[in-house]
């Protein structure tokens, strides 16, 4: 079991408040990604779940009980961190029996436990080294096998992989999210890349300045964002704006529309504008244009196929049931 | 092409030289006296045998024989080496609650502490002198352990708070994460990891618990005096004695340079505050 509920959690470091009242609640099983921009919040609301941080006010809930003045140690999650955090002086296979050996887990069950999570992270030759002569990718590694060991109601993930180069990242990704298949264990991760979320969460929570955006599955978050926000950080590239008269005309203080959602043509169309940079990526070309109005650039995503240099002239027409409407504020127009 | 500075010629030589010179400047001293404990008193304060004498033993063995060198050496062992361990076991958990805990008032608490160091021992001499000989404590070896740990325990926590700070508290919370209690966390985290500063902050401490002559001195007089003691009770009223004296001393520092000596690159380590790691 491992649902967990936030009632009206917050948190103030002295006077600044970083997270005003929140509630949430991350379903027994579910993968949840914290996600926003770097100073958001999201590693503090980890925290304050983990209990390596108290709350200020409010109640953190942990399988029906009321966890907040429970110690880190006895909230029964693990925590993959960022730095990876692993013992230096310890070899791999002491680093992984660790909370095991704290739990008091008897040898033969320790051994048998190790034994799996070495199996299934492939540590299995690595477990008398010590940390320092591992690699990065291994390092995180052995990091998930000392969470999983434990067999705990969750697990939080702390921007795991962002020390990792960006091949590694994506490998270990998708080793994430089959674990999480596998275990069908609750799972919280912190990133703040978008990409990330998209690819691992069953439930996204959008954080902007320590107040939850919007929190949803990862295509309602594409497909209809709550505000401005939420629209312009999900998704990549990112949503184009267009404010003013092509706004107003489809009676709104804003539009967006995402790069994938823009037709384009040599010939004609509802924009008229000059390619800037082309970006070949093989499967798909991004375009940075500039509409000839003098308005502002524009990304576009067209098939790889399509050629197009510094200068030329396309025409590019938004596809109007995709356009996202926002008012004044930056809210979602229904 | 990226900008190097060329080596420096004079830096080449020079540096080296420099270095020769100053260690032989410190370590003239401790030669001379080394020289001068082998010679006659009498011989000790004529220029003409400053390096060419007869060698002799006389000093060493009126020592031990007549000033009984080893009830000083064993005082200065049990005191030093239990001043050194009680300020750790003081000053360890001390310098973990702030380099973990830190609250807003650590960095004053710290100013505080080593701003007792700054207070001339002389001013509080007298109130020191009466207030333990009416509390029954003068020339006791537990007045002298309690003296030397507490002079020296602001810079020992002031070490070890330096090299705590060095551990990424990232290590420290994922031993909670893992089920650690403060006690595990001590035992199984910190101190392993810290193994190397805790080992270098204890020779230090006991290197100037050793050395300490101010209260040693003065607080104690025949039970629970020290080397110190010993080499000041040279200072004969007809005279200074310089081959008894060079003897004396030769034999009270003798144990700390071997010690030393012994454990260089620690001590490298401690006096840096940890920058060679």
């Amino acid at each position: 079991m491992g649902r967990i509920v936030l009632d009206k959690v917050s948190k103030k470091f002295g006077d600044v408040e970083v997270i005003p009242p929140l509630d949430l609640t991350i379903e027994d099983g579910e993968f949840a990604v914290f996600v926003g921009p770097s100073g958001c919040g999201k590693s503090t609301l980890l925290r304050l779940i983990a209990g390596l941080e108290e709350v200020t006010s409010g109640d953190v809930i942990i399988d029906e009980e009321v966890a907040t003045q429970v110690p880190p140690s006895k909230r029964g999650l693990a925590m993959v961190f960022q730095s990876y955090a692993l013992y230096p002086h310890m070899s791999v296979r002491k680093n992984i029996a660790f909370p095991l050996r704290m739990a008091k887990v008897d040898a033969a069950e320790q051994e048998r436990r190790i034994d799996a999570a070495a199996k299934a992270l492939n540590l299995t030759d690595y477990l008398d080294r010590r940390p320092g002569q591992l690699s990065g990718g291994q390092r995180q590694r052995v990091a998930i096998g000392r969470a999983i060991v434990r067999d705990p109601s969750a697990f939080l993930f702390d921007e795991p992989l962002s020390n990792l180069d960006a091949a590694l990242r994506v490998g270990m990704r998708l080793e994430i999210s089959e674990m999480h298949e596998r275990l069908q264990t609750t799972m919280i991760y912190v990133t703040h890349d978008q990409i990330e979320a998209m690819t691992m969460a069953d439930k996204i929570v959008v954080l902007q300045a320590g107040v939850i955006e919007q929190v949803g599955s990862p295509l309602e978050l594409y497909n209809t964002p709550c505000n401005r926000f939420v629209a312009g950080f999900i998704g990549s590239p990112t949503m184009n704006f267009l404010e003013g008269d092509e706004a107003a005309k489809l009676g709104a203080h804003s539009i967006g529309v995402r790069p994938e959602h823009v037709a384009i043509s040599t010939t004609d169309g509802a924009w008229k504008a000059t390619v800037g940079v082309a970006e070949h990526l093989g499967s798909d070309t991004f375009l940075y244009v500039h509409p000839t109005d003098g308005g502002e650039a524009m990304t576009v995503r067209v098939d790889g196929e399509f050629s197009a240099r510094h200068g030329d002239t396309v025409y590019l027409t938004p596809k109007a049931e995709k356009i996202h409407r926002f008012d004044a504020v930056g809210l979602r127009i229904t | 092409m990226a900008i190097v500075a060329p080596p420096s010629k004079y830096g080449k030589v020079g540096r080296p030289v420099l270095a020769w010179a100053v260690g032989l400047l410190f370590f003239f001293p401790i030669f001379w006296m080394i020289l001068t404990s082998f010679k006659t008193d009498a011989d000790a304060v004529k220029p003409e045998f400053l390096f060419v004498f007869k060698p002799t033993l006389e000093n060493y063995l009126n020592m031990t024989e007549n000033y009984d060198y080893w009830r000083f050496a064993k005082n200065s062992v049990i005191t030093a080496v239990a001043a050194t361990l009680f300020t750790l076991f003081i000053g360890i958990p001390c310098a973990y609650a702030m380099a973990f805990n830190p609250s807003r008032a650590t960095k004053d608490v710290l100013m505080w502490m080593l701003s007792t160091k700054m207070l001339p021992a002389a001013a509080v001499l007298y109130p020191m002198t009466f207030l333990t000989k009416s509390l029954g404590l003068f020339d006791t070896h537990f007045l002298v352990i309690l003296v030397l740990s507490l002079i020296n325990l602001p810079i020992v926590v002031w070490m070890l708070f330096t090299y705590f700070k060095e551990i990424p508290k990232d290590i420290i919370e994922a031993g909670q994460m893992d089920g650690v209690n403060t006690w595990g966390e001590f035992k199984e985290i910190l101190v392993p990891l810290a193994w190397g500063g805790i080992v270098s902050t204890a020779l230090l401490c006991f290197i100037f618990c050793w050395n300490e002559a101010y209260w040693t001195v003065r607080l104690t007089t025949t039970d629970a005096a020290t080397l110190s003691k010993l080499i000041e009770g040279n200072r004969a009223p007809e005279g200074l004695f310089f081959g008894r004296l060079s003897a004396v001393s030769a034999a009270a520092v003798g144990p700390i340079i071997i010690l030393g000596w012994f454990c260089q690159k620690q001590l490298v380590q401690g006096l840096t505050f940890g920058a060679v790691k």
